[in-house]
């Protein structure tokens, strides 16, 4: 799983790394050899054994599967575990830097604790009681809607991307962001859940913010459809329930007829 | 006096993985100040690329299964060398520990009927492991996160705990530490302390583990007094990627086997038909036929040879391609394709298919895989109390994959994510009353300056290695040296090569400062590597047979007198003592369920 520190082909990439803290920092340029099949976190790896052993950067897994080495990768929000070398053009820089909603603390690494102090804040499943036999029953189809949003990996790439926050600090207290609201979404759809969560995602975390722009559909790195299959069903039951009378007496109708 | 932010709990757990968060949340649910320290962020734990499942005999799927066969299965896996309780205690609660994950969240995919659906795994005699597609670790890590933030445990996320700090009597206090972030000292004073810090995988060069596997728990234990038992014993999981070679090493699951995958060498054979090991040859299929019926009709057939525990396989594919009959980049073909339907192998291995399509442009569904193994995980571990998890040092527990005795030589897939749970639990329980009933011993002021001095000496050096350096040269020597096949010659030459990286690793110099320093980190982490390397080389010297996860090309079977003895290490000074020790006995009542027909 580590690279070589020795590269043994012989092609070289420019880096162009943003290096800094809080107070401040800028871009730099850095060569390093580049093997087929190699990733960006790989180079930066590479960077590290060789050249900067100091650079900042978070990383576990290196598949794509635990979300840790999110940054933007000329200017988009990416896994940088996932981010093929062979994609850019040879012959041009990549520029990498920190994510850009988030405080950096230093080089790569930004202080993401916007998002756990998001997470904390969401009132808890709170499940039916189980079966006599205690065991719960759920059927395949009932589940795979929250599944989907169970796939996240949690790497922040939409909380970065979403207009929203992304360069309104000010909108930050009032709005969880793509990724918990999804959350909310899921627990609303799971089938054991018992709260009723569609006022809390209105009004404590900010769901009518949201202007289904679908940017965070298009960063997240599982495919997750965040803003069609959570945000837009969230929003249409908010709606549904306590602002649309439309929709209610729709609904009454039918119910009738 | 070292300038440093201090806490108080009655529970400190090192780690938060499945093992750490479940150990934490029982002592926070038993009443204990509970907090939990780990190196990475909040749900970015090895535990996370756990992919195919939780053993757990529920029976949901086969109703014949129970206990005692899951029982049977682990310790046969583990060649016998387990600690029979704890794979008793193992097979009797990981049923509860699954059933509970569902009241914090946790959404299995389910059978007809509703219930927990349970897949094939190797070594497992029915369908046993609940599961969510191929990414069953995200949900475990998941829901019990969700859960410790939903109860309010405090959690130190990217800080380091770099030494256990003891009282006179050599109870456990608390630990000390730094902050990844600002490079600041901390201390936790605390009559209990859970290790569940993972793997040793670092240490070697083809490996599925992250950077954080760099055996801390292991080495914390053992300079706080504590021993390790059977630390030969390294799992290579068969099937790692082989192709690019930056993903060398990373996981590919079992699971593509357990749902009808095959291993095929470049003739385009079966080859593991032809590695079918006497010891398990009762309840293995002769032919392909046989076994290809055995995915739909267990009761009338016997399971394919690629299911056979992982040691056996890992062993046939090394041989295969030692052979010559190797893929074009020295691993094995896995092959899914052309066995399953292009929907089916997306909805049962929905990550391979990502993981395969993102980093090595292969479709899954389309081509073969190419395979070999990695390092994926230590059987050995720190010695415990099965029903407490207690390490010899009192106030210390381990839980998980830092913790031995459990898998025995050889661990079966899906059996550590259940150990997770049913030891974390137990691990928590225990440190929760011990901290009922011991105050916190005052902490040793002399030891912190001594910690923090120890940690800064980077800093002062001038023109030694970089850290880098050292752990590449570590990961060959054991990669080459005490990998899947060992000998006697080569464990000798990597431990005097170990003890000149040891010194080498005392005069290496980090660059920089100490915010957010990975240079640094590194550095700190060394020690505990080059400790845990020592451990496996001196233990794989000592045990002259071969077994599950050591194999010795000089001792090529397995010794009856072998598979009575534990080789148990302690710390010696700067080295590492070992002596051997009886295994503890199978009761009468236990040894039954083996003479029956497999």
């Amino acid at each position: 799983m580590t690279a070589d520190l020795e590269a043994t082909a012989s092609k070289d990439a420019t880096l162009r790394i943003w290096r800094g803290d809080a107070g401040g920092g800028g871009l730099q340029d850095y060569t390093v050899p580049v093997n087929e099949g190699e990733v960006v976190l790989d180079i930066l790896h590479r960077l590290q054994a060789t050249q900067v052993p100091d650079l900042a950067v978070r990383w576990n897994c290196k598949a794509g599967k635990c979300g840790s080495c999110s940054a933007e990768v000329n200017g988009r929000p990416r896994l940088m575990c996932l981010a093929r070398m062979g994609t850019f053009p040879a012959d041009e820089p990549i520029t990498i830097t920190p994510l850009r909603a988030f405080p950096v603390i230093r080089d790569l690494v930004t202080d993401v604790s916007f998002n756990y102090e998001k997470a904390g804040r969401l009132p808890a499943f709170a499940p039916r009681p189980r079966d006599a036999d205690g065991n719960h029953r759920m059927q395949q189809i009932d589940v795979e809607r929250s599944q989907e949003f169970r796939k996240c990996i949690e790497c922040f790439l939409c909380q970065d991307t979403c207009h929203v926050v992304r360069d309104h600090e000010e909108n930050k207290p009032a709005f969880a962001g793509p990724r918990f609201l999804m959350r909310i979404a899921e627990l609303d759809m799971h089938p054991l859940d018992t709260l009723d969560r569609k006022a809390q995602a209105q009004e404590d975390f900010g769901l009518g913010m949201c202007n289904i722009t679908k940017c965070c559909s298009e960063v997240c790195p599982e495919g997750i459809h965040i803003t069609d299959n959570a945000l837009i069903p969230l929003k249409e039951r908010v709606v549904d329930r306590k602002y649309d009378p439309i929709t209610w007496l729709g609904r009454t109708i039918r119910r009738r007829s | 006096m070292v300038e440093l932010e201090r806490h108080e709990y009655d529970v400190v757990v090192i780690g938060a993985g499945g093992a750490g968060l479940r150990a934490a949340i029982e002592a926070h649910e038993q009443g204990a100040r509970t907090a939990v320290v780990c190196k990475s962020l909040l749900g970015k734990a090895h535990t996370v690329m756990a992919e195919g499942g939780i053993a757990a005999a529920m029976g949901n799927v086969y109703p014949e299964d129970g206990w005692k066969v899951h029982f049977r299965d682990t310790m046969r896996g583990g060649k016998m060398l387990n600690h029979w309780r704890m794979a008793q205690l193992h097979a009797q609660e990981a049923p509860d520990r699954v059933r509970e994950l569902e009241d914090w969240g946790a959404l299995f995919d389910r059978t007809p009927e509703g219930l927990i659906s349970q897949r094939d795994f190797g070594g497992h005699r029915f369908a046993r492991l609940a599961h969510v597609g191929d990414r069953t670790g995200l949900e475990l890590i998941r829901t019990l996160q969700q859960r410790t933030v939903a109860l309010g445990i405090d959690v130190y996320m990217e800080c380091t705990v770099t030494r256990l700090l003891t009282a006179p009597d050599g109870s456990i206090s608390g630990a000390f530490g730094y902050w990844r972030e600002s490079g600041r000292f901390v201390t936790w004073q605390a009559p209990s302390v859970v290790l569940a810090t993972g793997g040793i995988g670092k240490s070697y060069r083809v490996t599925s583990n992250s950077w954080e596997y760099t055996g801390d728990g292991h080495s914390l234990a053992l300079a706080a007094g504590a021993t390790l038992v059977n630390m030969e014993f390294v799992q290579f999981h068969p099937t790692g990627m082989v192709w690019p070679p930056s993903v060398r090493g990373i996981l590919v699951t079992e699971s593509v086997r357990g749902d009808g995958g095959v291993l095929k060498n470049s003739a385009g054979n079966r080859f593991m038909f032809d590695y079918i090991p006497d010891y398990f040859r009762k309840e293995t299929a002769e032919t392909e036929e046989e076994a290809d019926r055995w995915y739909t009709d267990k009761k009338n057939n016997r399971r394919p040879p690629e299911l056979l525990p992982r040691d056996e396989v890992a062993r046939a594919i090394n041989s295969e391609v030692k052979a010559g009959r190797g893929s074009p980049h020295g691993g094995v073909l896995l092959d899914i394709a052309s066995r399953r339907d292009a929907a089916y192998i997306q909805k049962r291995l929905p990550s391979m298919y990502h993981q395969f399509r993102e980093l090595a442009e292969v479709d899954i569904t389309a081509e073969a895989m190419e395979v070999g193994p990695t390092c994926h995980y230590v059987m050995g571990g720190v010695e415990v109390d099965p029903e407490s998890a207690a390490a010899l040092v009192p106030g210390l527990y381990a839980a998980g994959e830092v913790a031995g005795g459990m898998h025995g030589s050889n661990r079966l897939g899906g059996n550590s994510l259940s150990d997770l749970l049913v030891f974390g639990r137990r691990a928590g329980a225990a440190a929760a009353q011990r901290a009922a009933q011991a105050p916190a011993a005052p902490l040793d002021e002399s030891a912190i300056t001594e910690a923090a001095a120890a940690a800064l000496a980077p800093f002062a050096r001038e023109g030694g290695e970089n850290p880098y350096t050292i752990q590449h040269d570590l990961q060959t020597t054991m990669n080459e040296l005490v990998g899947i096949i060992r000998t006697r010659s080569e464990v000798v030459r990597a431990l005097e090569q170990i003890e000149e990286l040891k010194v080498r690793a005392k005069a290496l110099t980090v660059e920089g400062h100490r915010q957010y320093n990975p240079g640094w980190h590194l550095a700190l982490d060394l020690p505990h590597m080059l400790r845990v390397s020592e451990c496996i080389a001196r233990a794989a010297l000592e045990r002259e047979e071969s077994r599950g996860g050591h194999t010795r090309d000089d001792f090529p079977g397995p010794e009856p007198e072998w598979g009575r003895l534990n080789v148990i290490c302690t710390q010696d000074g700067e080295g590492i003592a070992l002596h051997r020790q009886p295994l503890p006995v199978l009761p009468d009542e236990l040894a039954e369920i083996f003479e029956e027909a497999p």
